[in-house]
């Protein structure tokens, strides 16, 4: 089994395609919607999470090529100098899943690993530079 | 009705027996206690901030060389410094853009790197005159082989600052951060609660010669900050609904640490300064316990549109920005802060400890700072 993160750029025209429903019943795929964007008539954009035979997988992103549907694959991983962070916030106001948060009490920088989408816009908005996409080895 | 004087905390603070408070502390001792005893109990409450601002910058005089020069043009690693004053000064701003790297480097960096002991490259030209004959320099400075440095900044602590969205389709760039498109995000700048002017709304005991906590070292309020204006929109506590008081602030940069002083760039915007800033408010009476205690849910600000397309303009507390979430058109919107609570924290702590142990008095000032009636000139165009 595999999980990969990947997310989907629906041209307008597409939007209207049923594409979750069939990577269940053609590729046996678990897919986790993490982010949707999509509007009639508009550029549409996923962010979704699926699970299945790496085959199966490989498969699903050939149909989804053929169908005219952009997908980038995620395969990194968020890492930030601590030492050095100011707790600012400026990384969480662009955080699409709010993975990274700073809440009371104590107003430190808080990151959910599991909800990061590893979308980078985070790395561009830290105004110290001190945030990176680093390389995960999540094959397999 | 004055409950104690300047001078008579300071014999307190001598005596290592003045009581002081942050003002996040303040805020539940005068709700058990009541302002009248807290007034009496109570001798000094810290305040702090660290937050990006812009307007700041530092003065270096760098010695003179042999044969000596008359510098007209500077820069430090490659950001240009102002140099249109005697031989050997220059000021640079801290938003100034490195001339090779854009905005990955820039004055703020150069202030940072010099805070830290970092050899900074020098490079200066001159016409050359009679008495400085020298038309070029290159050379390394560093904190400890300049002759002076010190931080002198046109506008710090603003007393109130807008929320900022975005109503456009495009993502926007600006010195809020990244404001994204549709009402996307808000963010907010301030410590509200701990926020030194929003705790002496009335400028009260902050004016000019006010001894402050600047990035670690002590320094003092030089003057009404740039822009300056009092004359704002009041809530019944005397804080602003909007922009209000400034300070213009001095202090040795050499004493200064890069836990205070942080370069800042925001993307496709530029370079700015985060400056960590702690002011001691005396408690001369229950007016001033009741004006420390104030809380983010009495803090009022506006949430305006960066893009420029609307008038839109939202009332919010600081209670409900830090909530994580406003509402706005009936949509939830999330909201993020710009500046850090945790560090302005540590000042205010850093302050209070300071105080304790007799290492920072208060000052009255030499004057008080405009509180009424001043209005902002805009900038007319005139001419072609």
């Amino acid at each position: 089994m595999k999980t990969i993160k990947v997310s989907l750029t629906f041209p307008p025209a597409k939007v209207t395609f049923p594409l979750m429903t069939m990577l269940v019943r053609q590729y046996q795929l678990e897919v986790n919607i993490l982010h949707a964007d999509i509007r009639l008539n508009k550029t549409g954009k996923l962010i979704v999470e699926m699970t299945g035979k790496k085959e199966n997988i490989d498969e699903a992103l050939t149909f989804i090529e053929e169908h005219g549907i952009l997908y980038h694959i995620f395969n990194g991983m968020l890492t930030w100098q601590e030492d050095k962070c100011v707790h600012c916030g400026a990384c969480t106001s662009v955080c699409p899943s709010r993975a990274l948060t700073i809440k009371a009490p104590d107003y430190i920088l808080n990151f959910d690993k599991e909800k990061c989408l590893v979308c980078g816009l985070c790395v561009k908005a830290c105004p110290l530079g001190i945030m990176r996409l680093a390389q995960a080895d999540n094959d397999e | 009705m004055a409950i104690k004087t300047i001078d008579e905390i300071n014999e307190k603070i001598r005596e290592g027996k003045a009581v002081v408070v942050t003002a996040e502390e303040m805020i539940d001792i005068v709700e058990q206690k009541g302002a009248k005893k807290a007034a009496q109990t109570v001798d000094v409450v810290t305040t702090g901030t660290f937050s990006p601002m812009c307007s700041s910058g530092m003065f270096i005089n760098f010695g003179h060389s042999a044969p000596p020069i008359r510098m007209t043009k500077v820069w430090l690693n490659d950001v240009s410094a102002y140099a249109g004053i005697a031989a050997v000064d220059a000021y640079i701003g801290a938003t100034e853009l490195s001339e090779s790297q854009g905005m990955a480097y820039g004055g703020a960096h150069v202030i940072e790197d010099f805070i830290g002991g970092k050899d900074i490259r020098l490079y200066a030209e001159s016409p050359g005159t009679d008495c400085y004959p020298r038309k070029t320099i290159t050379t390394t400075i560093n904190k400890n082989n300049v002759n002076q440095a010190y931080m002198f900044n046109p506008r710090n602590c603003y007393q109130n600052y807008p929320a900022a969205t975005n109503s456009s389709d495009k993502t926007i760039y600006t010195y809020m951060g990244t404001l994204l498109p549709q009402f996307g995000n808000v963010t907010y700048c301030t410590s509200g609660q701990l926020s030194p002017l929003l705790n002496d709304p009335e400028y009260r005991t902050i004016g000019i010669g006010t001894r402050v906590f600047l990035g670690g070292a002590q320094g003092y309020v030089a003057f009404e900050g740039t822009q300056h204006d009092p004359g704002q929109e009041r809530m019944t506590n005397g804080t602003p609904a909007n922009l209000a008081g400034t300070l213009a602030l001095i202090g040795d940069v050499k004493k200064m640490t890069t836990k205070y002083i942080r370069a800042a760039t925001y993307e496709k915007y530029g370079v700015s300064l985060f400056v960590g800033i702690g002011i001691p408010i005396p408690i001369l009476d229950e007016d001033m316990a009741i004006k420390t205690s104030i809380s983010d849910k009495d803090i009022y600000t506006k949430i305006v549109d960066k893009s420029g397309r609307t008038d839109f303009s939202q009332r919010v507390s600081y209670q409900e920005l830090r909530s994580g979430f406003v509402e706005i058109n009936g949509r939830t919107v999330p909201t993020a802060p710009l500046s850090s609570m945790k560090i302005a924290r540590e000042i205010a702590s850093e302050l209070k400890t300071l105080i304790k142990q007799g290492e920072f008095f208060l000052t009255e000032p030499v004057e008080l700072l405009p509180r009424h009636d001043k209005r902002l000139n805009k900038l007319d165009i005139r001419g072609d």
